[in-house]
């Protein structure tokens, strides 16, 4: 699943490199944690992120929302493939951690003078870096620079393979949206809304990160998720994907979901290329006023931006009140701040694998 | 009980094996209800009052405390909690996580707050408190009641309300709570 590293500037077609859904490089130089994939935390683990979410969103509430936590530690993120809110919400979340924050994009960088990704992260790193925020268009990045240097490696979207902090976002967002409506809060409703919630996933799964990440957090937390998409955006294993229905007919599946998360059509890689016309995909499979009106009282609908309004989502549903977009964005700061303050301000080398969810591991056995 | 989750989350971890019972119920609730009068006595009153618990030990205190004193001056004391895991001087040293959401009833501008914990120790815990509480605005003073004071103090912090001065051995533990006091010992499991 590790893509070539060199010469990784450029956009590559990463149609030829299929990510495996379950496998995760969780190789740990000095034993460093990393966060490169949903499977590295299993249910406990994403419990435990989620937990800890929940005292930074209290942070996140305060007249000075920032905490002195990270003071000293140094983050690079570096994104090789252009992002605005990902980029953002993780500097966004060290700041508050009070960590120094170093940007890197790809577009005024030396990767643009050639130089391969591993030298220049190897050359980042010798300045004395705890972590690095990564995203490439390449599967498998983050897990190579996770082999090459001493720093903690978070995963912020590599290809079509994951992208753990916006499932485990999304998964806040549900619980605390869930636990509100019973009047509670987030922090006492547990994880058993999760069981048996039924959650559809809709649109261009093939060329989703954000689908395979929720697809793993979704399933190990119980709950049934249905792919809804056109046969030729569905990625080619599908029938290895823990999931509890594959479905081409969005009407059939509307009424019977709890939450509708809608995929953004990725014209970039060329999800065009597996339709008739984007027209026809947005009358067969976009979220409009009619179809939404079908959906369960109280059913959600998400989206893990930017929205393509119109395409795979008509511009009156995105506003409805039913649509937790918005705190999606809110929440993804605290989560992030979460897993940063959960892989830096633990002690490297203590525990026995290196993954995050070594770390809940080993909190569970003290606290016993 | 952040002391003894601190001593448990070593790598080694370890079991809390009961000596002593030091303190019963009684003296617990009799303990809190001298210290609700000595807060009366020493701030003439009780106006513009905080009672903030440190979680975890200190919550159920708190809550005591602040009922306590509305008893006694027979006004409303708002009561709150103060997880300090991100203020912690130990955070890369061993595994910090915050045990519960922080809870503060509005700014501390201007109030009186009384700090609550159940066991005064090395004094780390209660210097990550007040760097926290400085983030929730300036208070008018800070008081420290703890339940036991067991000494070892590593950083200049002293309470101004004790429950019962206990001199300890450093690798003893006490476990506090409203149903008493306990000393004992941790063992390696």
């Amino acid at each position: 699943m590790t893509a070539e590293p060199e010469a990784l500037a450029e956009e590559q077609d990463v149609g030829l490199v299929e990510p495996e859904i379950s496998a995760s490089e969780t190789a740990a130089a000095g034993g460093r944690r990393h966060l490169l994939s949903i499977s590295d935390l299993g249910a406990y683990g994403i419990e435990e992120v989620l937990r800890v979410s929940d005292a930074f969103v209290e942070v996140g509430k305060r007249s000075i929302p920032k905490v002195p936590a990270l003071r000293g530690k140094t983050v690079v993120t570096l994104f090789v493939e252009e992002s605005t809110r990902t980029k953002l919400s993780f500097e966004t979340a060290a700041k508050r951690l009070s960590a120094d924050v170093m940007s890197f994009s790809a577009s005024s960088s030396s990767l643009k003078k050639g130089e391969s990704l591993r030298d220049t992260v190897e050359t980042v790193a010798a300045m004395g870096v705890d972590a690095f925020v990564i995203r490439h268009s390449s599967a498998g990045a983050p897990a190579a620079v996770s082999r090459w240097v001493d720093a903690s490696v978070l995963n912020a979207g590599d290809g079509w393979h994951e992208h753990p902090t916006q499932a485990l976002l999304d998964c806040y967002t549900i619980r605390e949206v869930l636990a509100e409506r019973e009047g509670l809060a987030p922090g006492e409703a547990g994880m058993g809304c999760f069981k048996g919630l039924r959650v559809a996933i809709v649109g261009d799964i093939r060329h989703s990160r954000v689908a395979r990440s929720n697809v793993l957090a979704l399933a190990a937390l119980g709950a049934e998720v249905t792919l809804v998409a056109p046969g030729t955006l569905l990625p080619p294993a599908v029938e290895t994907w823990p999931v509890a229905a594959v479905s081409h007919d969005i009407d059939d599946v509307l009424p019977k979901i709890d939450v509708c998360y809608l995929l953004r059509l990725q014209a970039e890689r060329g999800a065009g290329r597996f339709l008739p016309s984007i027209r026809e995909y947005s009358s067969e499979y976009g979220l409009n006023a009619r179809r939404a009106s079908a959906l369960a009282d109280g059913a959600l609908v998400m989206h893990p931006g930017p929205m393509n309004r119109g395409v795979e989502i008509a511009d009156e549903v995105a506003d409805l009140p039913r649509s937790v977009i918005l705190r999606q964005v809110a929440n993804g700061v605290a989560v992030r701040m979460a897993v940063l303050f959960m892989l830096l301000g633990t002690p490297h080398g203590q525990t026995p694998t290196g993954t995050l969810a070594s770390l809940g591991g080993a909190w569970e056995s003290g606290s016993a | 009980m952040a002391e003894r989750e601190r001593r448990l989350t070593t790598p080694r971890g370890g079991v809390f094996v009961p000596r002593v019972q030091v303190l019963s119920a009684e003296d617990v609730a009799r303990a809190i209800t001298r210290i609700a009068h000595e807060i009366v006595e020493r701030n003439r009153g009780i106006s513009d009052i905080v009672v903030i618990g440190l979680q975890t030990g200190g919550v159920p205190l708190a809550r005591r405390l602040a009922q306590v004193l509305e008893e006694i001056a027979g006004v409303p004391v708002p009561s709150g909690t103060l997880d300090v895991a991100f203020y912690r001087d130990d955070i890369g040293i061993r595994p910090v996580l915050p045990e519960a959401v922080t809870d503060i009833p509005g700014d501390l501008a201007g109030e009186l707050v009384v700090l609550v914990d159940d066991v005064l120790f090395t004094g780390r815990t209660v210097r990550a408190a007040l760097n926290a509480l400085a983030d929730y605005g300036r208070a008018r003073a800070v008081q420290l009641a703890v339940m036991v004071d067991r000494g070892h103090r590593e950083i200049p912090i002293r309470p101004d309300y004790v429950g019962k001065n206990m001199p300890t051995r450093i690798d003893e533990q006490v476990d506090v709570s409203l149903d008493g006091v306990v000393l004992g010992d941790v063992v390696p499991r």
